[in-house]
């Protein structure tokens, strides 16, 4: 028997299962369609997502709200007190909103003003390096194709993992002070001063994010045609002019991308810094994600409402900041449209 | 309503809990700091071949399961039938009695009676389990440092003051990064905190203000850190309250005093094997006592088991004379057993720092000081424990200062009470 004749035969052997299956739920699936319309339709094949999207997204973010709305230290809802709003007026109490040890939750406002902090250095640092970075990449390198994957590599890599590598590099007896002993420099304390620490935190999440963020630039500058590069070139522009004037323009839709994912990103830290720093020194290094943790979680008598509540503000500082991605995206899809 | 909450109930217990028990099964959850998970599943092994009728199932657990994902199963009413666990004041009422199902009821309160009260609700007499270890805060020396140093360990009555001077001797001789450190832990700096006069416990039971006791040996604490004497990495290096060890710089001789807990004795011996000698040192002094914080890590039954009988069997099979012997010398633990005390034990380890250690924490547990005693039965030390580790280590890491600590230290504790009583 000819080769292809057997493959013939056994492809329809294996497709055959299939009619089967289709001659089987085609007759109760246009009952369906009869009854229900084209709307039906739709809602029936679109539930099973529905489904796992209520229950493990909208359905906790519902509860997570009703345990804002109450008070004491039982895990279930239902030995739970009812204490209205008490729980957000307990966050965002302060005799003096510019002294944070004036607030009732003084440790919620250090984490808050944290965060602020960090997503404002992380996120400007982490685009420039990333900018930087793509420009290199695209240009005509020996060995390109190595050099993105060593870029990208530490985005595959584990927070936890980021962490304590960092952790063994900066910490007093680490590998960056063993290197510094040998040049006769005095050991810095990394870890154990403020500064130092804040700017580790930083430093670390950029190192461990950047490529992703890399990648996203280096497809917007592909995407640039070359003949405006050449054009450029032969009237003889400076490589900055043509920077800001061709390069930055045309990649500023990939440009708003890194921002806000980088931003909504920065606002979620915690698992590689809490492995770094474990939040301190002191609280120097709390963000909010953390405070939720220890709060609802890590101590041994919880405040499940309080967490709560400050998760749900925090996720509302979330849900303005994809609301600017969205109206951003919009804006720049209008823009493109109209030229 | 009820039909939403159970809902939320079944979906909760059915992504937490572990599997529960069959009829006929025994289900015990139990983590291990050592050797102790081997010694127990000998031990059951045991029973298991003198009692065919009863399976005895070992969970071994990380600790953070203990303490994290058990208290969700107990409030569900499911778990193990069994469970070794160290928060054994703040979830007692989940613990079942055990009296109609042990042999001999007297025998427990004969035996373990002295820490009954710290596994059962206030005002209970309930039999609920025994401490498979007692533990006690105190200190170990690096003697080989002290001796290249030419400097003297402070004896007995040594204070705080001393061994803090003598420290920073053998750190400045030695060329050490550090002279001492105390684990970053609320409950590590408690019995010091006594040592210096402080009370804990009000008059009526709730949490007294922050007295001058503890506020003299906080600021002794804060001044040490400053004054780089004791190790800043430790306090500094997390928030909230988060637990460090400082055990690994000194298995490391990287400072000559460090001020942890019996627990810590098979660790030192297994990591340290003869690489220099070290000590136990017992608590150094204050002006009012020289006493460590007890505590332990107890086995109870669980109320919600369906095996009340079985688990009865298994307890009292555990808590007799000679397991309990037996257990302790294997583990080196120092048992809560008054006969086995009394009698003594022959530890099994060639390490004869671990044998001397040992005595030094049994001899030290005599001098435990009453305000000291009464903290593991008392339902809101971890209150206590959680704001003065998280506001120390802000003042240490120059956030505050000691005087907004102390007073953000009796807030927190009064906010934490008024929200676990609501």
């Amino acid at each position: 028997m000819a080769a292809s004749t057997i493959m013939k035969k056994t492809g329809a052997a294996l497709v055959a299962p299939v009619g089967w299956l289709a001659a089987l739920i085609d007759p109760p699936l246009r009952a369906l369609q009869k009854a229900t319309g084209l709307n039906g339709m739709a809602a029936f094949f679109l539930a099973p997502n529905m489904a796992i999207f209520g229950i493990f997204v909208l359905f906790p973010l519902v509860i997570n709200f009703a345990y804002s709305m109450t008070g004491g230290s039982a895990l279930f809802l239902s030995g739970r007190t009812y204490v209205g709003a008490e729980q957000y007026e307990r966050l965002l109490t302060c005799e003096n909103y510019l002294d944070k040890r004036s607030c009732v939750e003084d440790l919620f406002w250090n984490a808050a003003g944290n965060t602020a902090l960090f997503v404002l250095f992380q996120v400007a640092l982490m685009t420039v390096v990333a900018m930087i970075t793509a420009l290199i990449l695209n240009r005509e390198l020996r060995a390109r194709g190595f050099w993105r994957a060593v870029f990208f590599f530490p985005v595959l890599l584990s927070p936890v993992v980021v962490g304590l590598i960092w952790r063994w590099i900066l910490q007093r007896q680490g590998l960056l002070n063993y290197l510094l002993h040998q040049f006769g420099i005095d050991q810095v304390l990394w870890l154990t001063d403020r500064f130092w620490a804040f700017a580790a935190a930083i430093m670390v999440s950029v190192w461990a994010h950047m490529g992703f963020y890399a990648l996203i630039l280096l497809a917007g500058l592909q995407a640039i045609p070359k003949d405006l590069y050449e054009a450029a070139e032969m009237d003889g522009t400076r490589p900055a002019r043509v920077f800001w004037r061709i390069t930055l323009p045309l990649l500023m839709p990939n440009l708003i991308v890194v921002i806000v994912l980088a931003l909504i990103r920065a606002v979620q830290i915690f698992d590689e810094v809490y492995v770094l720093t474990g939040g301190g020194p002191g609280t120097s290094t709390m963000f909010l994600t953390q405070y939720i943790y220890e709060i609802g979680f890590a101590q041994l008598i919880r405040n499940p409402g309080l967490a709560a509540a400050a998760s749900i503000l925090m996720g509302a500082v979330l849900v303005v900041l994809t609301l600017l991605q969205l109206a951003a995206s919009r804006r720049n899809q209008n823009a493109g449209a109209a030229k | 309503m009820k039909t939403m909450q159970s809902a939320v109930l079944a979906l909760t217990v059915g992504l937490t809990a572990t599997a529960q028990a069959f009829a006929g099964d025994v289900r015990v959850m139990w983590y291990s700091d050592g050797v102790e998970g081997e010694v127990i599943q000998d031990l059951l092994n045991r029973f298991m071949k003198d009692n065919p009728g009863i399976n005895v199932i070992l969970d071994n657990v990380a600790y953070s399961v203990i303490q994290e994902q058990l208290p969700i199963q107990l409030e569900a009413g499911q778990g193990p039938d069994i469970a070794r666990v160290t928060n054994i004041k703040a979830l007692a009422d989940h613990w079942l009695d055990l009296t109609p199902h042990i042999a001999d009821p007297d025998y427990w309160r004969t035996s373990f009676g002295p820490q009954a009260d710290w596994m059962r609700p206030d005002g209970s007499d309930a039999i609920t389990g025994f401490m498979t270890q007692l533990t006690l805060t105190g200190g170990f020396a690096n003697k080989t440092l002290f001796e290249q140093a030419g400097v003297e360990i402070p004896g007995e009555k040594a204070t705080w003051d001393d061994w803090a001077a003598a420290s920073a001797k053998v750190a400045a001789s030695q060329q050490l990064p550090m002279a001492f450190a105390i684990d970053r832990s609320g409950h590590r700096i408690s019995g010091p905190a006594i040592s210096y006069g402080a009370n804990f416990i009000a008059a009526d039971g709730m949490p007294a203000k922050l007295d001058d006791g503890a506020k003299a040996f906080i600021e002794r604490f804060v001044q040490w850190n400053a004054d780089d004497s004791h190790s800043k990495e430790v306090w500094v290096s997390a928030a909230g309250s988060t637990y460090r060890a400082a055990a690994d710089d000194f298995i490391n001789a990287q400072m000559p005093f460090y001020y942890s807990g019996s627990w810590q004795v098979a660790n030192l011996s297994t990591k340290i094997g003869d690489a220099f000698d070290w000590v136990a040192t017992g608590s150094p002094c204050g002006p009012d006592a020289c006493t460590g914080l007890p505590g332990g890590a107890a086995l109870v039954g669980i109320k919600y088991t369906k095996n009340a009988e079985d688990v009865g069997k298994v307890m009292d099979f555990l808590a007799q004379e000679d397991i309990v012997k037996e257990f302790s010398e294997r583990t080196l633990f120092l048992p809560a057993h008054k006969g086995v005390v009394e009698k003594g034990l022959d530890f099994q380890s060639d390490d004869p720092n671990v044998k001397a250690a040992l005595n030094v924490f049994v001899k030290a547990s005599s001098a435990v000081a009453p305000n000291a005693a009464a903290l593991p039965a008392w339902k809101w030390a971890s209150a206590y424990y959680n704001a003065l580790v998280t506001r120390v280590s802000q003042v240490i890491a120059g956030e505050m200062t000691l005087e907004e600590a102390y007073t953000s230290i009796d807030s927190d504790i009064a906010d934490a009470v008024a929200e676990a009583s609501r």
